[in-house]
């Protein structure tokens, strides 16, 4: 497979295409697992090793400056990020809380701050790459995949320049990208036991089981205004059952309701009641069992129905009387069972759509 | 109701009126047809000869009833449950075909337990959650509908023909599989909990929502089939030594990348296509899937395209400026990936009603990212006295565990709590033990013991004590 790689390396894209299916597309080299699995061409891996790495491996070579990527800014991410960066609408600002000295230090102090509201990317990425990489590889959010490796350059570099790491009259380059000091550089650790099943995790608690706290003080409850801002809870639970929701749009019972679940919602109340179409209805509620379009089954056709009473008055509420009681002798000796479990409305859209021909 | 249906809720109102300790066992009416018949009907089938003493035999067995015929229908309150005395729409009449419904659906009366967005949590939701709705399951496996769904960049059904993997990176050789060929491999089938790093993340600085389906509801748990990471990796001639870390990524429009340590996960890693006995969800990311056991949600690549085996972290968008925590120094914590040991009761939870004081099995779920459960106690006084759980078998690796504990509701309030132990000897802490390392800004893998509030008047509520 070296040899392989070392021809692809020197030929054209085109002649690599012709080659691969050729060729490198039949090869299985498992001894293993023999027939499973081919050798990846190297425009493969080109077109879908797209990541870079913080050592800025995979980075490909270009470049674009702050102005430029203003200008592309405003067409392609303005409308999400806002013109400066700084949009809270859609999605948290890109820029803002860094500092020129945080970038002196490597360490965004805004981020100690209790009272910061947000944290913004710039705020906590370490690594220019990150940026490159992302915005390359998923970004613009409805088109991703669409700028280019100049296009992404010009980009970063905007952004850059949003946080005064780099001056407006920048450009970024693959030749200059390694010297970008981001100001959150040195502010992260992995120094946590959570990366390695080997490592011990940080906290541990409590075995005691008698007496543990003397006195239960409960510091947190759910604020009213929360009690209903996940809409009715009654309505995301069983209705029958050990438990039902509280109905969070009205205040909490007085009282126990007791054993019938008195003044509670039921599990009937869980009945869809939406609305469905007539053949679908005819599938569900299994009338399809012995009548078919227009072949007789166990029960007549449906198109023999409708020409049946085609044009006869009284037709719809004889058939629904039908359809609810059943009936026999019209077509035959064997009778139609009473399909009481049909809602009248439901009944109206079957008979009705019966007496169409199933239109 | 026709005459047939007063003669059974005759001859049922005579047998519930008479007192308890007075009742008898009324034989099947099938019991009243004579063993002779029964071997009859077996040798040569229904005729109408035979029909008519099957008739007879249901009639003596109904005895005296038949007088009854003529008797009113009104059902005093105090003559028995109607829900027995009158027939039900499915005795009588038609039900439906087999394969009505070809891909079966939960009753209608399951409709309540959905998958839900948590209002405001997300700003687009194609890139948000939807919360599996824990308060209502049972056992340890997910329905796979109602498998928890975080997106990054939103959920497309992939076409199986044309996906790809890649492995490449510090490999000899340099692959691409097809489905074709990935499901010829050997494979392996493994229930294992997925969590998301940011499950009951809102939760930090105080009590936010109501209910444990927004609490804790970015946990499922699944049997995941699939050909093991190493077994791939292997295959591929992976340089294992130099090459300690693997880049998943995804083939979603965001191309979702997160490192794999393999130093940890490379042993029970699964590049897997099933879960629960049929294809991944695309939801869930079919065709194939990452499955990390014991490591938070975001690293399960889903619309897994390729593996890159390497010698360094790439400090991805997800793994740089998202799924790090701050601490109170203002230091965030990279990779923080394992999903420590953690449990909540599912019923009786949050937002939850009791009806009635008496007995109620109070249940939850418990799980560990480092191993197997081995105790789960429960407090029914804010932690002040626990008593332990039973827990369902088995107890898998990584997977969830069922407990189960008796208790009488005297009717007074009561503050309900769990707290798992796995077998590494780590104890599940309280959300003022991580407060005090961790602070109340960092989001991800709060693992608190979780505390219902029930009130005199039966319902639950999210609180937290300390």
């Amino acid at each position: 497979m070296y040899k392989l790689d070392k021809l692809t390396a020197r030929i054209s894209f085109a002649a690599l295409l012709a080659l691969s299916t050729h060729t490198a597309f039949a090869q299985s080299d498992s001894a293993k697992y023999p027939g499973i699995g081919r050798h990846a061409t190297m425009a493969e891996v080109a077109a879908w090793d797209i990541d870079v790495r913080p050592d800025f491996k995979g980075l490909p070579k270009g470049s674009g400056s702050v102005e430029k990527g203003q200008a592309i800014w405003e067409a392609k991410c303005a409308s999400c990020h806002g013109t400066f960066g700084e949009s809270n609408e859609i999605f948290t600002p890109i820029a803002g809380g860094t500092t020129k000295d945080d970038v002196k230090t490597g360490k965004v102090a805004s981020l100690k701050d209790m009272k910061q509201p947000q944290r913004t990317p710039l705020m906590k990425v370490p690594t220019v790459s990150t940026l490159w990489d992302y915005i390359y590889r998923a970004m613009p959010w409805n088109a991703p995949r669409s700028l280019t490796p100049d296009e992404t350059y010009a980009l970063v570099a905007f952004i850059l320049s949003l946080g005064e790491i780099v001056p407006d009259d920048f450009v970024l380059s693959d030749k200059n990208i390694a010297e970008v000091k981001m100001p959150n550089r040195n502010g992260m650790t992995t120094k946590h036991g959570f990366w390695n099943t080997k490592d011990k995790a940080d906290v541990n608690g409590s075995s005691c089981m008698r007496n543990c706290v003397p006195f239960v003080q409960v510091g947190s409850t759910l604020p009213d205004f929360a009690r209903n801002a996940h809409d009715n809870i009654a309505e995301q639970n069983r209705m029958y059952g050990p438990y039902r929701g509280a109905d969070s749009t009205k205040p909490p019972l007085a009282k126990l309701p007791g054993a019938s679940g008195e003044g509670l919602a039921h599990a009937k109340d869980t009945h869809s009641s939406a609305k469905k179409g007539p053949a679908a209805l005819f599938q569900s509620e299994n009338c399809s069992a012995c009548h078919a379009p227009n072949a007789k089954l166990v029960g007549p056709s449906i198109t023999d129905i409708a020409k049946k009473y085609d044009g006869q008055s009284g037709a719809l509420d004889k058939l629904m009387t039908k359809v609810k009681n059943g009936g026999a002798g019209v077509w035959g000796s064997i009778p139609m069972p009473p399909q009481a479990q049909l809602s009248d409305e439901d009944r109206k859209t079957l008979v009705t759509w019966m007496l169409s021909g199933g239109k | 109701m026709t005459k047939k249906q007063i003669e059974i809720s005759a001859q049922d109102i005579e047998f519930i009126e008479k007192p308890a300790n007075q009742a008898r066992l009324v034989k099947a009416p099938e019991h009243f047809i004579s063993q002779e018949l029964i071997a009859d009907i077996n040798a040569n089938g229904l005729d109408e000869n035979r029909r008519g003493f099957l008739r007879k035999g249901f009639m003596s067995a109904l005895g005296g009833a038949a007088a009854g015929l003529t008797a009113p229908l009104a059902m005093a309150a105090g003559e028995g449950d109607p829900a027995i005395l009158e027939k039900q729409e499915w005795q009588t009449t038609l039900g439906k075909n087999v394969a009505t419904m070809p891909y079966g659906m939960p009753s209608i009366y399951e409709s309540n337990l959905i998958r839900r967005e948590s209002p405001g949590l997300t700003r687009v939701s194609a890139a948000s959650v939807a919360f599996t709705p824990l308060q209502g399951l049972f056992g340890t496996i997910t329905p796979n509908g109602l498998h928890f769904e975080r997106h990054h960049q939103g959920w497309y059904n992939l076409n199986p023909e044309t996906h790809r993997l890649m492995v490449n990176g510090l490999v000899k050789n340099p692959r691409v599989f097809t489905m074709n060929d990935l499901m010829r491999l050997p494979s392996v089938s493994r229930t294992h909990f997925i969590e998301c790093g940011a499950n009951t993340g809102l939760e930090w600085g105080n009590v936010a929502v109501p209910t444990v389906q927004y609490t804790h509801g970015m946990l499922s748990c699944c049997e995941f089939t699939g050909v093991p990471l190493k077994v791939l990796l292997e295959e591929c001639g992976a340089d294992l030594k130099k090459g300690k870390f693997m880049l998943a990524e995804g083939g979603d429009g965001s191309g979702m990348t997160r490192t794999i340590n393999l130093e940890s996960c490379l042993n029970d890693t699964i590049v897997a296509w099933a879960m629960n006995g049929e294809m991944l969800r695309p939801e869930n990311g079919f065709p194939l899937r990452l499955v990390v056991p014991g490591v938070q949600g975001v690293s399960w690549v889903k619309w897994l395209r390729r593996l890159e085996v390497g010698d360094m972290p790439w400090n991805a968008k997800d793994e740089a400026v998202h799924y790090i925590e701050l601490m109170p120094d203002g230091s965030h914590r990279q990779y923080a990936s394992i999903q420590e040991c953690k449990s909540v009761i599912t019923t009786p939870s949050g937002g939850q009603q009791l009806l009635d004081k008496g007995f109620y099995n109070v249940t939850g779920m418990a799980w560990s990212g480092r191993g197997k459960i081995t105790r789960v106690d429960v407090s029914f006084d804010g932690g002040n006295n626990w008593r332990t759980a039973r827990l369902e078998t088995p107890v898998l690796n990584k997977s969830i565990t069922r407990f189960n504990i008796d208790w009488v509701w005297d009717g007074s309030p009561a503050i309900l709590q769990s707290r798992a132990m796995d077998d590494t000897g780590y104890i599940q802490p309280s959300i003022k033990t991580l407060r005090n390392v961790r602070g109340t800004r960092s989001i991800y893998h709060n693992n608190a013991i979780q505390s219902w509030k029930l009130d005199s008047n039966g319902e639950v509520s999210n609180v937290q004590v300390g």
